[in-house]
């Protein structure tokens, strides 16, 4: 892209990302800086997209070496009495011209063709060396089909245990902390500060300290190889208990003390006016939750046992366990894990950026 | 919920609210970190406590007993030495390419340029993927008849087998987990800059103070406390980490790349029989180690907001 750019030096694409407010030309601290982002784009966007393309291969365009970015297939001709449609062939003939075969059969290194215009004429024996195959772009599905076919591999189960796990620990996780936060924010009690500190405490304890004795306790909880046993310990988080209450301190007192007034129950006073107002946080604490739960490896990876309650993200990890690795549908499967969030992250980009800056913490 | 709150009293509310979040912060926070002190000082393969007998500090003893510490191969549990040498090369390294890296890509964003929005969103973007995807996707790319080996024939350079040579493999896992990761301190960094008052810059091209100046007396000290923050996220994480790499090169080649929290994993998990006692003692010696880290890290900022 970069390189497109410089070369394109008169063009219009050029003049329009060079001009800037105020002044006319760019110097060449601006120029250093568009080539560092492009050069950027290209390493964070490039593996994403090859292999985003690279899953609508056909294995064998898979094995090829060196890789091609786009999937390319050969291209095929039906041809009269032969059953199944023929492979087409670029073919240097030895009078300099390149005449389109279609091959029957390879025998070592010399191979048998025929003109699929004019069948009748029987079969030319070619050296491979001159025989080119004709290959355009062509995206084939059959990769996502195997996937999705294959008894084996329980796609929608994982997809609905994914599913499950994030849906049900975020409308937890915003609904727990939201009222911690009330709490902490609109009440005077004895032990608030207490609470605040126990609930903050624990961002100084990483999860992978206490993995042995959580495992203990969902075990106790008898909820090993159960979904809810990987939804349970990640719905209280410290940073969104503190996000909320941060921003439930600047929402004013007197629409609580009006609520009271009119006899509204403390419940009501949460539900009905504290939720509502405290919208925009209560998003950026349902995006962080979605996006850790959907991705979450190492909690599910001791506690979910069972190949029947995988989520996506083990099932993708255990593709890689099997002897061979079948590039094929784990390059299908990679691409539709990571779609979801792509869509989300089209949508929310904004949101979630301006999220992540308001708060410095995840 | 109104009968509730008649049943119990109005005073008695905040309590009823705080009650499940406590509840879990204490089941799965608090309460873990005293087990892990009782695993870590007990035997056995079996995972409930009663089943555990007292073994003392032995656990403690079989992870630093060693015949010369320089020396991981004399050392009773050589990997848990590898996996602490590795995670001490590896955290550094690490946190200095992606502070500095990501510093450097959000002050490039926050010139006057076009296209702003959209080079966040795509240095933002694998921040959204699951480190799973990452791994695999890097996998895709590094393998013998790989992408990049490929572009490595097209300029006529022979192939590399990157996760097969050891320093290859560290060097790329410390490559694809900045490249994860870079997005989310860029947008903390950027948002920094943002604030720093525009009329300061303006002053300092009145005084047409160069720009290496510009970003050593005004970006950098005005940055300070954003940088701390992210600092202190970027350590936290980076001792963490276990998804990306345990799924690229599982630790290898060898034990080239394995980290501590993928030694406790295997321990306590993975490797039959099963040695809780032993993960929860590896376990408590990383927390102490965060611990000191993080209130060096404090007493540093603290000091520093002072001059």
């Amino acid at each position: 892209m970069t390189e497109l750019m410089v070369r394109d030096e008169q063009g219009s694409i050029l003049r329009f990302l060079t001009r800037r407010r105020g002044k006319i030309r760019a110097d060449w601290t601006d120029w250093a800086t568009y080539l560092y982002l492009f050069l950027g784009v290209a390493i964070m966007f490039a593996p994403v997209l090859w292999v985003v393309t690279s899953s609508f291969k056909t294995p064998a365009n898979l094995a090829e070496f060196p890789p091609t970015f786009l999937p390319y297939a050969t291209e095929t001709v039906a041809v009269e009495d032969y059953d199944e449609p023929l492979p087409l062939y670029e073919v240097k003939t030895e009078g300099g011209e390149t005449r389109l075969l279609a091959q029957v059969r390879r025998v070592g290194l010399r191979a048998q063709m025929v003109d699929p215009a004019n069948p009748e004429a029987g079969r030319i024996v070619v050296p491979i060396a001159d025989a080119e195959p004709v290959r355009r772009i062509s995206f084939t599905f059959a990769n996502y089909a195997r996937l999705l076919s294959t008894s084996g591999s329980d796609l929608w189960l994982f997809v609905y245990n994914s599913l499950f796990i994030t849906v049900v620990a975020t409308i937890i996780t915003v609904i727990m902390n939201s009222m911690a936060a009330f709490a902490l924010s609109k009440y005077r009690f004895k032990g608030n500060t207490v609470a605040l500190v126990a609930i903050l405490m624990t961002l100084m304890i990483p999860p992978t300290v206490v993995l042995v004795p959580t495992y203990l306790i969902v075990a106790e909880l008898g909820l090993v190889g159960n979904l809810w046993g990987v939804i349970l310990p990640t719905v209280a988080t410290p940073t969104g208990v503190f996000l909320l209450r941060q921003y439930m301190l600047t929402i004013p007192d007197e629409l609580i003390e009006a609520a009271r007034m009119d006899h509204a129950s403390e419940w009501r006073i949460y539900w009905r006016i504290m939720l509502p107002l405290s919208a925009p946080a209560l998003a950026v604490v349902a995006i962080f939750s979605i996006l850790s739960r959907w991705n979450d490896f190492l909690l599910p990876l001791v506690v979910l046992n069972r190949r029947e309650v995988y989520t996506l993200q083990l099932a993708l990890a255990s593709f890689q366990d099997e002897n061979r690795i079948q590039y094929d549908q784990l390059l299908a499967m990679t691409t539709l894990t990571a779609l979801p969030l792509a869509f989300a992250f089209i949508f929310l980009q904004r949101y979630i950026a301006s999220g992540i800056a308001s708060t410095g913490i995840k | 919920m109104l009968g509730l709150q008649k049943l119990l009293g109005a005073r008695r509310m905040p309590w009823v609210f705080l009650i499940p979040n406590l509840t879990a912060v204490l089941l799965f926070s608090l309460l873990p970190v005293f087990i892990n002190i009782f695993y870590s000082v007990t035997g056995s393969d079996r995972l409930f406590p009663q089943e555990r007998p007292y073994v003392g500090a032995a656990n403690y003893e079989t992870l630093l007993d060693c015949g010369n510490y320089l020396d991981p191969s004399t050392c009773s549990r050589d990997l848990f030495w590898r996996a602490l040498g590795n995670t001490l090369l590896f955290v550094p390294v690490q946190v200095a390419a992606m502070i500095g890296i990501a510093l450097f890509t959000a002050i490039c964003i926050n010139r006057d340029i076009r296209g702003r929005g959209f080079f966040r969103g795509i240095f933002f973007f694998p921040v959204m993927l699951s480190p799973v995807v990452v791994a695999l996707t890097w996998q895709w790319i590094l393998q013998r008849n790989g992408a990049l080996n490929g572009l490595l024939t097209a300029v006529g350079l022979p192939p590399v087998n990157w996760l097969v040579l050891p320093d290859m493999a560290f060097f790329w896992s410390v490559f694809v987990t900045v490249w994860a990761h870079m997005g989310f301190f860029t947008i903390i960094l950027l948002a920094g800059l943002q604030s720093i008052p525009r009329d300061v810059y303006e002053a300092a091209k009145m005084d047409s103070a160069s720009p290496w100046r510009v970003f050593t007396r005004i970006t950098l000290p005005m940055l300070k406390p954003t940088l701390l923050v992210v600092f202190i996220l970027c350590v936290i994480r980076s001792v963490q980490t276990f998804d990306e790499l345990y799924v690229l090169t599982g630790g290898g080649p060898g034990s080239a790349t394995i980290l501590i929290v993928q030694f406790i994993y295997e321990t306590g998990f993975a490797i039959q029989p099963r040695n809780f006692g032993l993960a929860a003692a590896a376990s408590l010696l990383l927390g102490a180690v965060l611990l000191v880290f993080t209130v060096i890290q404090l007493r540093l900022a603290r000091g520093r907001s002072y001059d």
